[in-house]
C-alpha cells in the first residue's frame, strides 16, 4: 500500500504523470496553479505556482499618499476587507500618535466582526461546493445578504468598503443599523444550529474531513501559518489576544482551539469563530459610547515621521500585518503587507505529499485561501 | 462491532436529518429578487458615481473648481475646469469630467470636497455598449437635468451661462464672455481625455 | 377506442405491436430525459430557495427544448489522437441498455413490450454494459482527467453491482419468479400486499429496499456517489472531451438509467402498477384499467425520482474509499444476511 511515509522515504516512484490543476479550475478559489506529480491517484508532489493575479499593491503603496492608498487595502483580500483597512489605518495612526475616539473604535470592531462572519460564510459555502454539496452555499449567501445590506446602509458599499479613515470612520452609524444588527444576531444563532445538523453532523462530511490533512503545530510554526490553520492544530494564537489592538481587550470572548490538527478541526474552528464574533458584536452594541467618530486634530497633510511602523490585525484568514517605512514625506517609502494566505499556502506542498487528490483538495479548501491575498 | 453498528445508526440518522432540513427549505418562499422584473431600493448612503450638487437659490453648481477632489483621487478619474465670471469672487465650474472606467468608488473625492459640491448618486444599473458613455461630463448632466426639469414645468433658477475657455490654467484669471452664448456651453469631453492619462503631481489631500 | 382495446390485448400482428411499443418507449425515454432535466433544475432551485428556470416558456418548461437545440447545434468535435470508433460509440453504448431494459418492464396490466420469463436477469445483464460504456468513453478521450474518472467508475460500479445482485436474488427467492409482470401481479391488493411490507418472508425487507436504492444511486453515478464526474475536481470527468450531442446523449443516458432504476424499484418493491387502495376504485379492465395502472406506476416511480434529486442536492460527495468501504464492508454483509434470513424463513415457513 502506498503511504505517505513510503513516498517520502523512497523518493518518487518511477511512473508518475503530471496533472496540472490549472489557473482556471473550479476548485482553486481564484487563479492558482498547482502542478501535481501523481502516481495514480496519489500525489507525489504538489507545487503551487502563484502570481497570476499579482496587482502590485505594494508598488502602488510607494506611489500614492496615505489617504490615496486606502481603497487599495480593501481590495487585497476582498472578503474580509474591513480588517485589512484596519491594519493600514492603524499603522498610520500609530505613527502619528492619533487618538481615535472610542465610538469609532467600537464601530470598527462591530463592522470588522460582521465582515469576519461574512467571510466565514463564504468560506463555508465554497468549501462545501468543493466537496460536492451544492445547497449550503446558497443558504450561506442568504445570511450573508443580511450582513451586506446592513453594511451597505452605513458605508455605501457591499464588498470593498473603504469605510475606515485615518482618525476614525467615515460616517456615523444610525439607529436603524443598530436595530438591524441586533436582529441579525438573533437570526443567525438558529441558522448556525441548522448548519450544524445539516452539514457538520453529516456522516458523509465527517468521513470526508476527519483525519484528513493533518498539519502539526511544528509545521505551522515552520511556515508561519496563522489563523484557523494554527488554531486547528492546538496553538491558541490569535492576534486579538496576543497583541491586542483597538478595543478587543474589553470584550469577553473565547479563542476556539482544537487539538486534532485535521481538516475537521479547522472547519470547527471557523464555525466556532462565527459564534464568538456574534458574542463580540452583542457586547460591542451594548457598550457603544456616544461621541464623535473622527479624531479632532488630523493633520491636513499626512507626513509620517521617518521610521518603521507596524500594525497587526486578525483577519478572517490569519494574521495580517502592515509595515510602513516612512522617510518623512507624504508618500511612504515602503508599504509591506504581510498576508496570511501566502503563509498558509506554503505548507500545502509538504502537507499534501502522499495524499489522494480529493483529500488534497479538501485540505486546500480547509486552508481558506483567497488568491489575491497571496499575490497581492 | 457494536461501535460500528452505532456509527451506522448515527450516520444514517444524520442523513435523514439533513434530508428533513432540505425538504423544509423546499417549501419556503424563494429569496431571489427577479431583476429586471423587480428591483431593490437603494439605501440612502449608497455609493453610486458622483454627481454635482446644485445650489437651490441661484441654480448654479456649488462647485467652484478648487480641484481638491482631483488631487484626492487615487485613480486620476476627475478633471475639473473652472473660470471666473465677471465680477465674481470665486470661480465657477465649466467642466467636470469623471472617467468612470477608472473610478473605484472609494469616496475620497466626496470626502475631500469641503463645500459639499459633489455627492453620491443612486445610479446602479448602468449598462451600455459604448465606452464613451462612461466618461461622464457631470456639469453637462447638471444642465441636462435643469432642462428636463423646465420641460416638466418646474422652475429652477437659471444661472448666468459660463463659456469654457479652450485651456485656461486654473490660476489665471480667465475672463469668460457671458454674452449671448447658448445654453449648452461645455466643451466636448473628448477634448479633455488626453489630460486624464497624464501622470499628475501627487499632492497630499487631507480627508476631514 | 375499439382498436386500442384490440391492440393492447395483443390481437394485432406481433411486429406491428412491437414497433409501436418501441416507438413508445423511445418517445417516453426521450421526453423523460429532457424533462427530468427540468425537474432536476427546478428541484435544485427550490431546495436552494431560488426560482430556477423561469424565462423560457411558462415556469421554464421550454428550457429543456432550448438546451436540446443548443446541444444539437454544436459541432461534434472529435479531438485528434482519440480512438475514433470508441469515442463515437461510447455514448450510444451507454444509452442502449436503458432502452432495451425498459422493454420488459410492465407499465400496466397489458402493457409490457415483452413479458420475458427471465426479465430480471435480462435487465441486469444489460446493466453491466454501462460500466463498459463509461470506461470506453474515458479511455478513448486521451485526457488524463477522463482516464482517472473512468478508472474510478469501473471500480465503483463493479463494487456496487454485487450488493444489488444479492438483493435481487433475495427478491427472486421471495417472489419465486424472474418474470417482472408476474412479480407485479403477485402484489395485488392494497398497499400492504406490496413486497416492501412482506416481512413475514423477509424480515429485513425495508433494509433490502434501502440497499437496492443506494446501489441504484451508485450504479447511475449519482450524488452522493458521483466521484466519476466530480465537477470541482475533474472538470467533467469521463465526459470532458465530448461536445454537443455526444455529451447530450451521455446526459440523457444518465437520466434514462435513473428512470430504469426507479422503475425497477417500483416493480420489485412498491407494487408496480397496482393501486395502493386495492379494489376501492373498482377493478376496471380494458383501456381505463390500463390507464389507471400507468397512473399509479408513474406516481410511485416519479416519487422515487424526486427522492433521487432530493438526495443529490442535500449531501456532499463521499470520499472514494468511503464509497468502496460502504459497498464492500457494509452493504455486502448486510445483503448476505438478508439473503440468508429470507432463505431460512422460506424453508421453514413457506414450503
Amino acid at each position: 500500500m502506498i503511504t505517505k511515509e513510503a513516498i517520502m522515504s523512497n523518493g518518487a516512484p518511477s511512473e508518475t504523470f503530471t496533472l496540472n490543476l490549472g489557473p482556471q479550475h473550479p476548485a482553486t478559489h481564484g487563479v492558482l496553479r498547482v502542478k501535481m506529480t501523481m502516481d495514480g491517484e496519489y500525489i507525489v508532489r504538489a507545487e503551487p505556482v502563484c502570481g497570476y493575479i499579482h496587482r502590485m499593491q505594494e508598488k502602488m503603496g510607494e506611489n500614492r499618499t496615505y489617504a490615496q492608498f486606502l481603497p487599495n487595502t480593501s481590495r487585497i483580500d476582498y472578503l474580509s476587507a474591513m480588517t485589512y483597512t484596519h491594519g493600514f489605518v492603524g499603522a498610520v495612526e500609530r505613527a502619528l500618535k492619533l487618538q481615535v475616539p472610542p465610538r469609532a473604535e467600537y464601530i470598527r470592531v462591530i463592522t470588522s466582526e460582521m465582515n469576519r462572519i461574512s467571510s466565514h460564510l463564504v468560506w463555508w459555502g465554497a468549501f462545501l461546493l468543493d466537496l460536492g454539496g451544492f445547497t449550503p452555499l446558497l443558504y450561506a449567501f442568504d445570511d450573508r445578504e443580511k450582513i451586506l445590506d446592513l453594511l451597505e446602509s452605513i458605508t455605501g458599499s457591499r464588498l470593498t468598503y473603504s469605510y475606515f479613515r485615518i482618525g476614525g470612520v467615515y460616517n456615523d452609524v444610525d439607529d436603524q443599523f443598530l436595530k438591524g444588527t441586533r436582529e441579525f444576531v438573533a437570526h443567525m444563532r438558529p441558522r448556525l444550529k441548522m448548519y450544524r445538523s445539516l452539514v457538520t453532523d453529516n456522516i458523509i462530511l465527517r468521513k470526508r474531513l476527519i483525519d484528513i490533512g493533518p498539519i502539526s503545530s511544528e509545521m505551522c510554526r515552520k511556515y508561519g501559518a496563522t489563523g484557523p490553520v494554527i488554531r486547528g492544530s492546538g496553538v491558541p494564537y490569535d492576534v486579538r489576544r496576543v497583541e491586542p489592538y483597538s478595543v478587543y481587550s474589553e470584550f469577553d470572548f473565547v479563542i476556539p482551539t482544537f487539538q486534532e490538527t485535521d481538516s475537521m478541526a479547522r472547519y470547527l474552528v471557523r464555525m466556532e469563530e462565527i459564534v464568538q464574533s456574534l458574542r463580540i458584536i452583542e457586547q460591542a452594541l451594548d457598550k457603544l459610547p456616544a461621541g464623535p467618530v473622527m479624531a479632532e486634530k488630523v493633520p491636513r497633510v499626512l507626513k509620517l515621521p521617518a521610521g518603521d511602523y507596524c500594525y497587526a490585525t486578525e483577519a478572517a484568514r490569519g494574521r495580517f500585518a502592515v509595515r510602513i517605512v516612512s522617510d518623512g514625506k507624504e508618500i511612504p517609502y515602503r508599504v509591506k503587507l504581510r498576508t496570511p494566505s501566502l503563509s498558509n499556502l506554503s505548507l500545502f506542498e509538504e502537507a499534501s505529499a502522499g495524499m489522494l487528490l480529493p483529500d488534497a483538495l479538501a485540505l486546500m479548501g480547509s486552508l481558506d485561501l483567497v488568491i489575491p491575498d497571496i499575490d497581492r | 462491532m457494536k461501535n460500528s453498528l452505532k456509527e451506522i445508526a448515527t450516520g444514517f440518522n444524520s442523513l435523514i436529518t439533513g434530508m428533513r432540513i432540505t425538504i423544509g427549505q423546499f417549501f419556503k418562499p424563494t429569496v431571489t429578487v427577479q431583476y429586471p422584473h423587480e428591483s431593490l431600493k437603494m439605501p440612502d448612503r449608497f455609493r453610486g458615481h458622483i454627481e454635482l450638487v446644485r445650489d437651490p437659490e441661484t441654480g448654479k453648481a456649488l462647485c467652484f473648481a478648487c480641484k481638491l477632489c482631483e488631487r484626492a483621487c487615487p485613480s486620476d478619474c476627475i478633471t475639473v475646469e473652472g473660470a471666473k465670471l465677471d465680477g465674481a469672487k470665486k470661480k465657477s465650474v465649466t467642466q467636470y469630467v469623471l472617467d468612470f472606467t477608472k473610478c473605484s468608488l472609494c469616496g475620497s473625492c466626496v470626502e475631500a470636497c469641503r463645500d459639499g459640491a459633489i455627492r453620491y448618486s443612486h445610479a446602479y444599473n448602468l449598462a451600455s455598449t459604448k465606452k464613451e458613455d462612461y466618461v461622464m461630463d457631470l456639469f453637462k448632466r447638471l444642465e441636462d437635468e435643469r432642462l428636463a426639469a423646465e420641460a416638466r414645468g418646474e422652475i429652477i433658477p437659471t444661472p448666468a451661462p459660463v463659456v469654457a475657455q479652450a485651456s485656461p490654467p486654473a490660476s489665471s484669471a480667465g475672463i469668460a464672455p457671458a454674452a449671448a452664448a447658448p445654453v449648452a456651453q461645455t466643451a466636448p469631453p473628448t477634448a479633455e481625455a488626453p489630460k486624464v492619462d497624464q501622470p499628475k503631481p501627487v499632492t497630499p489631500v487631507q480627508p476631514n | 377506442m375499439q382498436a386500442l382495446q384490440h391492440l393492447i390485448s395483443s390481437g394485432w400482428p406481433e411486429p406491428l405491436r412491437l414497433i409501436l411499443f418501441l416507438v413508445g418507449i423511445l418517445a417516453f425515454v426521450g421526453l423523460n430525459a429532457a424533462y427530468l432535466v427540468w425537474v432536476e433544475r427546478k428541484g435544485a432551485a427550490r431546495f436552494q430557495r431560488r426560482p430556477g428556470p423561469t424565462e423560457v416558456g411558462y415556469a421554464g418548461l421550454l428550457q429543456p427544448i432550448a438546451d436540446a437545440a443548443k446541444l444539437m447545434s454544436k459541432q461534434l468535435i472529435v479531438p485528434a489522437g482519440v480512438d475514433a470508433t470508441l469515442f463515437r460509440v461510447a455514448p450510444l453504448l451507454m444509452m442502449s441498455p436503458a432502452l432495451m431494459s425498459l422493454a420488459v418492464i410492465p407499465w400496466s396490466q397489458n402493457l409490457a413490450a415483452r413479458s420475458v420469463n427471465v426479465g430480471l436477469l435480462m435487465v441486469f445483464a444489460f446493466g453491466s454494459i454501462n460500466v463498459m460504456a463509461v470506461m470506453l468513453g474515458g479511455w478513448s478521450s486521451r485526457n488524463k482527467y477522463a482516464i482517472i474518472s473512468a478508472a474510478r467508475v469501473v471500480s465503483q460500479n463493479v463494487a456496487y453491482e454485487i450488493p444489488m445482485l444479492l438483493v435481487v436474488i433475495t427478491m427472486i427467492m421471495v417472489t419465486g419468479t424472474m418474470n417482472l409482470s408476474e412479480i407485479v401481479t403477485q402484489q395485488a391488493g392494497a398497499f400492504w400486499h406490496w413486497n416492501f411490507f412482506r416481512v413475514w418472508v423477509n424480515p429485513l425487507m425495508p433494509v433490502t429496499f434501502l440497499i437496492f436504492f443506494i446501489c441504484m444511486l451508485a450504479e447511475t453515478n449519482r450524488a452522493p456517489f458521483d466521484m466519476a464526474e466530480a465537477e470541482s475536481e475533474l472538470v467533467a470527468g469521463a465526459y470532458t472531451e465530448y461536445s454537443g450531442m455526444g455529451f447530450g446523449v451521455f446526459f440523457m443516458a444518465e437520466y434514462a438509467n435513473i428512470l430504469l432504476g426507479c422503475a425497477l424499484a417500483t416493480v420489485l418493491f412498491l407494487g408496480g402498477w397496482q393501486s395502493p387502495v386495492g379494489s376501492l376504485l373498482g377493478n376496471p379492465q380494458g383501456v381505463l384499467g390500463n390507464l389507471l395502472g400507468i397512473f399509479w406506476f408513474f406516481v410511485k416511480m416519479y416519487f422515487l425520482v424526486f427522492s433521487v434529486v432530493w438526495i443529490r442536492w442535500t449531501f456532499p460527495r463521499t470520499q472514494f474509499y468511503g464509497l468502496l468501504n460502504l459497498s464492500w464492508k457494509i452493504l455486502i454483509p448486510v445483503s448476505l444476511v438478508t439473503l440468508l434470513l429470507s432463505s431460512v424463513m422460506i424453508k421453514l415457513f413457506h414450503q
